[in-house]
């Protein structure tokens, strides 16, 4: 059984409880091993940078110390987690002197910070480690008939540039390609990578309303009858916002909003409860009841 | 165009970008204005200058302008402008070290909720090691006494009665070194 060191993130503790239920009940079903990176701490998101960027290095690069420990190679299902795993771990190896200081101070903690990590996002290591193919073999009740549409935001794809080309990039299918094994009917639709603005919410209030309209009206427009997100930011931006939405706009939007382990999670088989199906606030249950 | 305000031009410019360990190779006088991030940025629309006219602004010099205005708070951290740049050169961290400016020289606005937000975060961080992030917004809200955000609590409440928000950030359990481990980074006075 293969395993990996895990870093769940803040909001997967209770906001997106949903998200690492369904995280943890799936990979045991496909033969994945999760281990919960011991004593995380808080990564600072994208707001920490704000303020310090030195402090949000550290916040991170204990984090991958922790990780480096384990010997494994490590997954994060929040994007914003996994982009700043990922930066810190480039910027700290391009420049040795920030390195040596925050592996100063991580010896407070008795750790030390290398940079040798293989790090992943939790979509990405369903969809090159374990494979379609492989969850495929796995389906016994394929959601056929669902039309859903992949929303990969932001952070999964921006701004590293290891993609394989533009196209990538720009067009990424992987998302599909998954959705397409589960039996689903993967949706077509412009915006799949736009930013939600959903953490505009407090700087501007119509700026994020509008930008999470314009989505959810792209995705309903392709008659998608849910959305598969892969971070728990994306999650709540596209739900929780969503009677605002209808509120300032006079829309009726009611999308359910699921995570892609929920989603494969049933077509494996496993019972919703176990997956934190019902959790949320638009119920996705009138769709998954075919 | 006067002598001193040439010196001044290259003073902002180089005052911005020193600000980012990530700025190595972020070349802003390299900009060639092809206006692709604007074209890419999904706020633009919602901006005072949008992203291609702040980096003229800032390279120009134009500080009091580029600083009195929402595009750095108003920017979403999307990156999108930031792959596309046909100059390699990043918008997004552009707009980070302009908060970062902004919040030094304490020269935001008042009505900008932006950095208030971000240093409550920070202080949850420091205290605990966790935050609530992204539900922590409410309570900032309710500091702001914004009206209009009377959805999103009634959203908070929905989730408090789904088991989903947390009432207090959980600990980490050997906070004592993470906060040594910070002090080594942020000297502060005071007990740890
Ligand atoms: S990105 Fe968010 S959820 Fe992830 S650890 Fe950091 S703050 Fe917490
Ligand atoms: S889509 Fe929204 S929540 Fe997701 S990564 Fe982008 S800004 Fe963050
Ligand atoms: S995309 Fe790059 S070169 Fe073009 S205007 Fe924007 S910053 Fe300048
Ligand atoms: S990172 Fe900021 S400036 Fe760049 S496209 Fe996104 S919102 Fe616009």
């Amino acid at each position: 059984m293969k395993e990996y060191a895990y870093f769940p993130g803040c909001s997967l503790e209770k906001l997106a409880i949903g998200y690492h239920q369904s995280a943890l009940e799936t990979t045991k079903k496909l033969g994945v091993k999760l281990r919960e990176l011991d004593d995380w701490n808080c990564c600072g998101s994208t707001t920490y940078f704000h303020i310090d960027e030195l402090l949000a290095y550290t916040l991170t690069a204990r984090n991958l110390a922790i990780a480096e420990k384990t010997g494994l190679d490590v997954v994060a299902p929040c994007s914003a987690c996994f982009k700043n795993m990922f930066f810190t771990q480039s910027h700290l190896k391009k420049d040795p002197d920030l390195a040596e200081h925050i592996n100063f101070a991580l010896e407070e903690d008795g750790l030390q910070f290398s940079g040798d990590l293989r790090i992943q996002h939790l979509l990405e290591m369903f969809t090159q480690d374990i494979g379609a193919e492989e969850i495929k073999s796995k389906v016994t009740n394929p959601l056929e008939g669902v039309r859903i549409a992949p929303y990969y935001g932001c952070q999964i794809l921006r701004p590293r540039r290891d993609h394989d080309s533009a196209e990538s990039l720009e067009n990424p299918q992987y998302f599909e390609e998954l959705l397409t094994a589960i039996g689903a009917t993967p949706v077509d639709y412009p915006l799949k990578t736009r930013c939600c603005g959903g953490s505009l919410i407090i700087s501007s209030r119509v700026a994020a309303l509008s930008m999470v309209r314009n989505l959810l009206q792209s995705a309903v427009e392709r008659e998608a009858a849910l959305i598969a997100t892969a971070c728990p930011m994306c999650q709540v931006n596209l739900e929780c916002y969503q009677q605002a939405v209808n509120q300032e706009f006079g829309t009726n939007f009611e999308v359910p909003i699921l995570y892609f382990t929920q989603l494969v999670g049933l077509a494996l088989g496993i019972p919703e409860k176990k997956l934190g199906i019902g959790k949320e606030l638009v119920s996705a249950m009138p769709v998954l009841a075919r | 165009m006067t002598e001193a305000s040439e010196t001044y031009t290259f003073t902002f410019m180089k005052e911005v970008s020193s600000l980012l360990h990530a700025a190595d190779g972020n070349p802003f006088p390299m900009c060639v204005q092809c206006g692709t991030c604007s074209g890419s940025c999904p706020v633009a629309a919602y901006m005072d200058y949008t992203p291609r006219q702040i980096i003229a602004m800032v390279n120009a010099g134009l500080k009091d302008q580029v600083l009195d205005s929402n595009t750095f708070w108003y920017c979403a951290s999307c990156y999108q402008c930031t792959v596309r740049c046909p100059q390699n050169i990043s918008i997004t961290e552009l707009m980070y070290a302009l908060q970062r400016y902004s919040i030094w020289k304490s020269r935001y606005k008042e009505d900008m909720i932006g950095p208030s937000f971000s240093e409550a975060f920070a202080k949850t961080i420091m205290r605990t090691g966790r935050t609530f992030e992204p539900i922590l917004a409410p309570s900032y809200i309710f500091k702001f006494k914004l009206r209009e955000f009377f959805m999103e609590i009634q959203n908070a409440t929905e989730l408090m009665l789904k088991g989903r928000l947390p009432l207090l950030p959980p600990r980490i359990k050997r906070l004592d070194n993470f906060k040594r481990m910070i002090r080594r980074i942020i000297p502060m006075g005071g007990e740890a």
